[in-house]
């Protein structure tokens, strides 16, 4: 009985390992560009949060709006005073799961182009959002990019009309995020 | 027995990995919580307390970003009293176009002319402390704006024997202010200012004001702007009243249109706190506008 007991803990915890790992960055990376004929904007942010669950196909990012940093400061100022509001709402998110998961094997180094659906929440605007992505694994760890397109309006991000040809109505973001074990 | 036991072991693993994998989905986002909670651990400054680095006639505690030429042209138009004929004081406009410069995130210099008494000013403002939150918590910005004008408008009596020192004043400013919120931001500007010249030797070349200026936004790209100097009595100058002012921001991108209402009609220091002859009680009242234009022309970052 003793000795079951103790196989029964060894293959617990073991079971934790194998079901409950999950891969962490701290300073992934989201960047945006806005291209119209007049001005090309972009900044980036290289303090994303953002936890992947290999078992679930689980995928979850968190970003301070605050911390996309632009070339120009007024360009910077503007962003989170009249377009993100960042005092209102700090951060956008994004939680999903990958929908074919079995694509990947995250023991064996490769590239695997997955599908990612989930709700994206930018300025306090939540939408369901179905996108491609890459998944590269490496030596035990795990890299994950995509890039996509989000519509202002999707987001309620309102920019007025005499400015309205400096901004595109479209944004393309990119994610680049390197995780490691947890 | 070999049997049971075997049977009890897969149903608690199957049992277990479940739970396991429940659990890591709704973990994932308190995972990311408590990370984000971390990354509160830094200073966040806070920014845009006013639209630009002028209040209406005074400078507010805002500094250009590094790097950044900001170009002011400003009028004061006549007295809106003097009626239909003058336009409402639309004839006659008074103006000053200047240039401002960011050296550094903290510390600005700019330089500017204009039409009243043709003078040239120049100054230079310091960022001391700057409001921020999370690790390093600072309840105001502390800025100090030293300024300089130089009148180059002919002496009145050019037969007695002038001094150039004449021409000559100078301002010390200290700027402190709070954005309390999203839209309400307050500063107080105590000044001290000495002019080499007075017209009557019974006048103090010494003047000691208190500023109060505060806006209020009306909508994302519209505020509210109040500006009042407060000159101490025994410093007044003769026939002098103080300066108060009420205008608009309105922002639109790379500008800043301000649109005020003001009983001073000088654009530096010494000629709106302690030369403004205007009175409010008499309808003594100038309409007037700065437009701000900012243009990125230093290195970036």
């Amino acid at each position: 009985m003793k000795k079951l007991i103790l196989v029964l803990i060894i293959i617990l915890t073991g079971s934790q390992v194998i079901f409950g790992q999950s891969y962490l960055t701290k300073n992934g990376k989201i960047s945006f560009f806005s291209k119209t004929d007049l001005e090309n904007i972009d900044a980036v942010n290289n303090q994303v949060v953002s936890v992947i669950t290999p078992q679930t196909g689980s995928i979850a990012f968190s970003v301070l709006i605050n911390g996309f940093l632009f070339k120009k400061a007024l360009m910077q100022e503007h962003f989170n005073e009249n377009y993100m509001e960042s005092a209102k709402y700090p951060k956008a998110g994004f939680k999903g799961t990958i929908t074919d998961l079995s694509k990947v094997n995250f023991t064996t180094d490769g590239s695997y182009n997955i599908t990612v659906t989930g709700d994206l929440s930018i300025h306090n605007v939540t939408n369901k959002i179905t996108l491609p992505a890459v998944i590269i694994v490496k030596s035990g760890k795990i890299s994950a990019s995509t890039s996509f397109k989000v519509k202002l309006d999707d987001y309620k991000i309102s920019v007025p009309k005499i400015v309205e040809s400096n901004i595109s109505k479209t944004i393309e973001i990119k994610v680049d995020c390197n995780y490691e074990p947890r | 027995m070999k049997g049971i036991k075997i049977i009890l072991l897969f149903c608690l693993l199957s049992a277990t990995a479940k739970t396991v994998a429940q659990d890591t989905t709704s973990s994932l986002l308190s995972i990311l919580e408590k990370e984000m909670e971390q990354q509160k651990d830094v200073t966040i400054y806070t920014t845009a307390t006013f639209k630009t680095t002028r209040l209406i006639n005074g400078h507010s505690l805002e500094n250009v970003g590094k790097g950044v030429l900001d170009v002011k042209i400003s009028h004061r138009f006549g007295n809106i009293s003097e009626g239909g004929y003058e336009l409402f004081g639309l004839d006659k406009a008074s103006m000053r176009m200047g240039f401002d410069y960011g050296l550094t995130k903290n510390i600005m210099i700019g330089v500017g002319r204009s039409t009243f008494q043709k003078t040239y000013d120049g100054f230079i403002k310091i960022k001391i402390l700057h409001q921020s939150r999370g690790k390093k918590n600072m309840p105001i910005t502390l800025s100090y704006v030293p300024t300089i004008a130089l009148k180059t408008i002919h002496f009145e009596d050019p037969k007695v024997n002038n001094h150039f020192s004449s021409r000559l004043s100078y301002s010390h400013q200290i700027i402190v202010g709070r954005k309390f919120s999203d839209k309400t931001s307050l500063q107080l500007m105590p000044v001290f200012i000495h002019q080499n010249l007075v017209t009557l030797a019974a006048e103090s070349n010494d003047i000691f004001a208190i500023g109060i200026g505060g806006r209020q936004k009306i909508t994302k790209r519209i505020s509210f702007n109040v500006e009042y100097y407060y000159v101490l009595p025994g410093t007044k100058l003769n026939g002098t009243s103080n300066s108060l002012s009420v205008g608009f921001d309105i922002e639109t991108g790379g500008h800043v249109f301000q649109l005020h209402f003001t009983n001073s009609q000088g654009m530096n220091e010494r000629t709106f706190i302690a030369d403004t002859k205007g009175r409010w009680d008499k309808g003594d009242i100038y309409f007037g506008f700065n437009i701000s234009r900012v243009f990125s022309i230093g290195k970036k970052h």
